[in-house]
């Protein structure tokens, strides 16, 4: 039988740092909801806006899938591998932190704020050697369906590499454009966040950063009831 | 009263961080240890309510240390801690301690056991 989950938008937790503000889906720093944990092999969906100039300084990460996907503004990356970089619309970053990584994230402009997702996926093997990847990808690409920004490292597809059979893909649809998204392996679950605007997923109605899960099923529906864009994210719901 | 936690990882960097934000926790008391010898030590000699087991500790390690720990101290809880960061801390420790909570409250009170008891004497 067909299981969902609804994490309406002003049911998230909200952490307010000043230079920061964060809504997270799933429990997250001091937000604990035992109701909220976990969708399947998806930990955390935070919903970041960073103050201009400030950022994440260098801080640890260990056997984590780290996925941040921007959505204003540009992101200025650094890890212990080596990589430096800033990061803009269009792209999608992934780390797999394996056996450790320390990283920093900040806002590269002092004259604007940065809006990204940070999005956290548990991976299915531990204590791999750290890893970091990034795409750029045409945002024309996704007009009225769905691009893959995420794959799993055996597939080789388009998208970011992450450790986990986990694919994610964006959407930008015109009202009224309808699509079905086919769950790309079994025992997986479909986790569909609203960018902007509103849909139709399998029935529900969804409004802007809403979340929906469903699983035990083999394909979704969805429905623009607006220009909307939207995130789905494929993961295993065993983990 | 505070809740005593042995933080075990193979990573220094991550370790201390874990231990420090732990520690962030009035209610919670951390004591890292970056080798199962360490750790099997300080468990030896001091009582922890929780062991968090982070980075780098293989399949094999993790087995051996569960059934040592488990061997001391049957009620210990033993939890498996991502990210090596503040975000999961939290809510990894408080849901294992939700669970023993609710694990050890009794499904009938003794105010259900009274009012039963008490039940053929009340006059309707």
């Amino acid at each position: 039988m067909v299981k969902a989950v609804l994490h309406k938008a002003n049911t998230r937790g909200h952490a307010d740092h000043g230079w920061l503000s964060s809504y997270h889906t799933f429990s997250f720093a001091n937000y604990y909801n035992p109701e909220r944990m976990h969708f399947g092999a998806l930990r955390v969906l935070n919903d970041d806006t960073v103050a201009a100039g400030k950022g994440f300084g260098k801080h640890p990460h260990d056997n984590m899938e780290i996925i941040s996907i921007p959505l204003k503004g540009d992101l200025e990356h650094s890890d212990s591998m080596g990589n430096k970089t800033i990061i803009r619309k269009g792209d999608i970053q992934a780390m797999s932190a394996g056996t450790g990584v320390a990283h920093s994230e900040y806002n590269a402009n002092k004259d604007k704020e940065v809006k990204f997702l940070q999005i956290w996926i548990y991976p299915d093997s531990k204590n791999i050697k750290p890893q970091y990847s990034q795409v750029s990808l045409q945002t024309a690409d996704r007009k009225n369906k769905l691009q893959q920004i995420v794959s799993p490292r055996s597939n080789g597809n388009e998208g970011v590499t992450v450790q986990q059979e986990a694919w994610f893909s964006l959407g930008d649809l015109d009202k009224g454009q309808q699509i079905t998204y086919d769950i790309k392996r079994k025992g997986n679950g479909v986790y569909i966040f609203v960018l902007s605007g509103e849909v139709t997923a399998a029935d529900q109605k969804l409004a802007t950063r809403d979340g929906f899960g469903i699983w035990e099923t083999n394909k979704v529906s969805i429905t623009a009831d607006s220009d909307s864009e939207i995130l789905v994210m494929d993961v295993p719901m065993e983990v | 009263m505070q809740t005593e936690i042995l933080i075990i990882g193979r990573n220094e960097e991550i370790l201390q961080t874990v231990v420090r934000l732990v520690n962030n926790n009035p209610e919670w008391i951390g004591t890292g240890a970056a080798t199962d010898e360490e750790a099997i030590e300080k468990f030896h000699h001091h009582h922890f309510d929780v062991v968090l087991l982070t980075n780098g500790i293989s399949g094999e390690e993790e087995k051996k240390l569960r059934k040592i720990f488990t061997h001391q101290d049957a009620d210990i809880i033993i939890i498996q801690h991502y990210g090596g960061g503040s975000g999961l801390l939290q809510s990894e420790i408080r849901e294992a301690l939700d669970k023993r909570k609710a694990a050890n409250k009794p499904t009938v009170s003794f105010t259900d056991d009274a009012l039963k008891n008490a039940g053929p004497n009340i006059n309707k």
